[in-house]
């Protein structure tokens, strides 16, 4: 017994994230959250399990706020597959969904080898199953599929947790010297690495559709330039450096072309920045402020952040084809930063409300409004690539902090990190 | 002493209420009239220095070079600020800024070789691309002033850092006030 837990221990240390930055902190649960129960799978390996698969699927499918994730403590039985199911025993405790899995042993290759399945406990069915292998350092990722898997099956949209987020640290080692990193880590804050580190400040991270690619402004040189860096090769090519303001990078749908602000012409202006030829379109002209420019998902549209309609910022609209900027925002003193929805039909962006800066979400039609969070200092929202949840930066106790809200607001949580300041979240695409 | 310490400080509160009133009134054109009036000032000092004889003209020469040097100290006082606050969403630069950015202003001019850093920043409310077209407002803000008294575009660059670097943290009023502004490196 006491060998088993000591073996445990060290497969622990030995398995354990080697830098795990951010954790989950649940704040607020959804009312119409589903009931469901996972059941810890059965290890019929013969080794340790590096990583609880049924913990990472409840902490994955609870953090979503669709699921309510019943406690371990009270399932009245602890079955391995569907077979073993006694569904009067999950009605009773008011499940809709069990998921059961098993992990073997694959002997020629050494991996384990999982299967799970998961059933309606109305329809007394299972409704998805699979049986997938990976070694010790997949079995989080394959964890994560599992929880993209239920997902699906149960709301009808793609699950989303087997996504990266990428966002920068900032930590203030002496008065006059502070450390950036531009990180990228798995959607739960787990498996962080570094992309670039410099002691002058980093923003504005944004990701290819392809997710291979990561564009952003550093400060590094002394002077703001916009990078691109390759996520696996860590290559990193200047694309912009003109004098003045380089910022905002957002890739085109198609990752041809990366809309950026300049000011090399007298004072922040829109461009398109074409990838392969390096040739620039001027896309705005105006004496204000016009900058935080973001694609349509079908590439037509461009809404931006602009002060020309009386000093404040506000949001503008504009056809690709004609470049006549429509004013959008029209409630508060300043609107900013928009982002597209996955079907472009609504907005994200900050909005400042009785003094302080929220995220809010517009129908780019109608133009109806709802602020979706409530502490002081929230932006840079980042939608999920499944459209349900948005990352954003916040303030907690003083410290920058990551933070999702679901996009109909009614689930939150916070992703806190015990290294400095985090902010600039922007949410991957799909991986595959 | 007692009252002597005490007419120091009332002599200290009312030039302090004169400056505060010369502050608040004082416009662009003002300070550049002041430039102008300094040039015939040298001119009369150099004129009178041909006839040394004269105890009467070199007791003058004498005090305009004391008056001149006060004012030199004077520049150069007002050219230790080098810090120029903004209100918030706002690049307008503020009348107490106007004298000691005129003092750089003159100083600038007077060595064209000279050249500065204007950092243009914000506080962290609001969004980090507007903010660094913000700063960079505030930066050119100060420049065009400069530029007005003076200096000319090659001695001037813009940075903007935007919210990226707080003097002050914390999240109050008195720390986002400090971190709005625009400052003068000299390289």
């Amino acid at each position: 017994m006491n060998n088993r837990v000591v073996y445990f221990l060290l497969a622990m240390l030995a398995y354990s994230p080697v830098f795990a930055e951010l954790t989950i902190e649940i704040t607020k649960g959804s009312d119409s959250a589903l009931p469901i129960s996972i059941v810890p799978f059965a290890n019929r390996s013969g080794q340790p399990m590096p990583e609880q698969i049924a913990r990472v699927v409840s902490n994955d499918l609870q953090r979503s706020g669709d699921f309510d994730v019943l406690p371990t403590s009270k399932m009245l039985s602890l079955p391995n597959s569907s077979s073993q199911i006694h569904y009067r025993d999950w009605r009773l405790l008011g499940q809709n969904y069990v998921l059961v899995g098993e992990v073997a042993l694959d002997v020629p290759t050494g991996n384990y080898k999982v299967t799970y399945e998961l059933v309606d406990v109305y329809q007394q069915k299972r409704i998805v199953g699979e049986v997938l292998s990976a070694n010790a350092k997949g079995l989080r990722k394959l964890s994560h599929r599992i929880s993209d898997r239920v997902y699906e099956a149960v709301t009808g949209v793609r699950g989303a947790f087997s996504t990266r987020i990428a966002y920068v640290t900032s930590k203030r080692l002496t008065k006059n010297k502070t450390e950036y990193r531009l990180q990228v880590s798995d959607s739960d804050g787990q498996n962080s690495f570094t992309l670039f580190k410099s002691h002058e400040p980093m923003l504005s991270p944004a990701w290819s559709n392809d997710a291979q690619h990561l564009a952003y402004v550093s400060f590094h040189s002394g002077r703001p330039a916009i990078y691109i860096q390759h996520i696996k090769s860590g290559q990193q090519r200047k694309v912009t450096g003109f004098r003045g303001i380089n910022s905002s990078p957002m890739w085109s749908p198609d990752d041809s072309k990366l809309l950026m602000t300049l000011s090399k012409d007298g004072n922040a202006e829109i461009y398109s920045f074409d990838l392969a030829s390096s040739s620039l379109t001027r896309l705005t002209n105006h004496y204000g402020i016009d900058t935080e420019a973001s694609w349509s998902p079908d590439g037509q549209r461009v809404v931006f952040t602009s002060n020309r309609g009386g000093g404040n910022p506000q949001i503008y609209q504009m056809s690709i084809r004609d470049l006549v900027p429509e004013r959008i925002s029209f409630e508060g003193r300043y609107n900013a930063r928009p982002r597209y929805s996955r079907d472009g039909k609504s907005i994200y962006y900050v909005h400042q409300a009785g003094g302080g800066f929220h995220i809010a979400s517009m129908d780019t039609e109608t133009l109806e409004n709802v602020i979706l969070t409530s502490t002081p200092l929230d932006e840079s929202p980042s939608l999920s690539p499944n459209g349900r949840m948005i990352i954003y930066s916040t303030k907690l106790k003083g410290k920058g902090v990551l933070a999702v809200v679901s996009v109909d607001g009614g689930a939150k949580y916070f992703l806190p990190s015990d290294h400095g300041d985090v902010k600039e979240p922007a949410w991957s695409p799909f991986l595959n | 002493m007692k009252s002597n310490s005490f007419k120091h400080g009332l002599a200290f509160v009312l030039s302090g209420l004169l400056l505060a009133g010369c502050e608040s009134m004082s416009t662009v054109d003002e300070t550049e009239d002041e430039f102008v009036s300094e040039t015939p000032e040298e001119q009369a000092v150099n004129e009178t220095s041909g006839a040394p004889e004269d105890a009467q003209v070199n007791a003058e020469a004498m005090a305009a070079q004391q008056a001149k040097e006060a004012a030199e100290r004077e520049q150069a006082a007002l050219r230790e600020v080098r810090t120029f606050y903004f209100d918030f969403d706002q690049s307008a630069i503020k009348s107490e800024s106007r004298a000691a950015l005129a003092a750089h202003a003159m100083f600038l001019a007077a060595n064209p070789a000279l050249k500065v850093v204007l950092e243009g920043h914000c506080d962290e409310r609001g969004t980090k691309g507007y903010n660094i077209a913000l700063g960079e407002s505030r930066a050119k803000s100060i420049a065009s002033f400069l530029k007005v008294n003076g200096v000319s575009d090659a001695q001037l660059e813009v940075v903007s850092y935007g919210e990226e670097r707080a003097a002050e943290l914390g999240q109050t009023e008195a720390a986002w006030a400090k971190n709005r502004r625009v400052y003068i490196e000299y390289k």
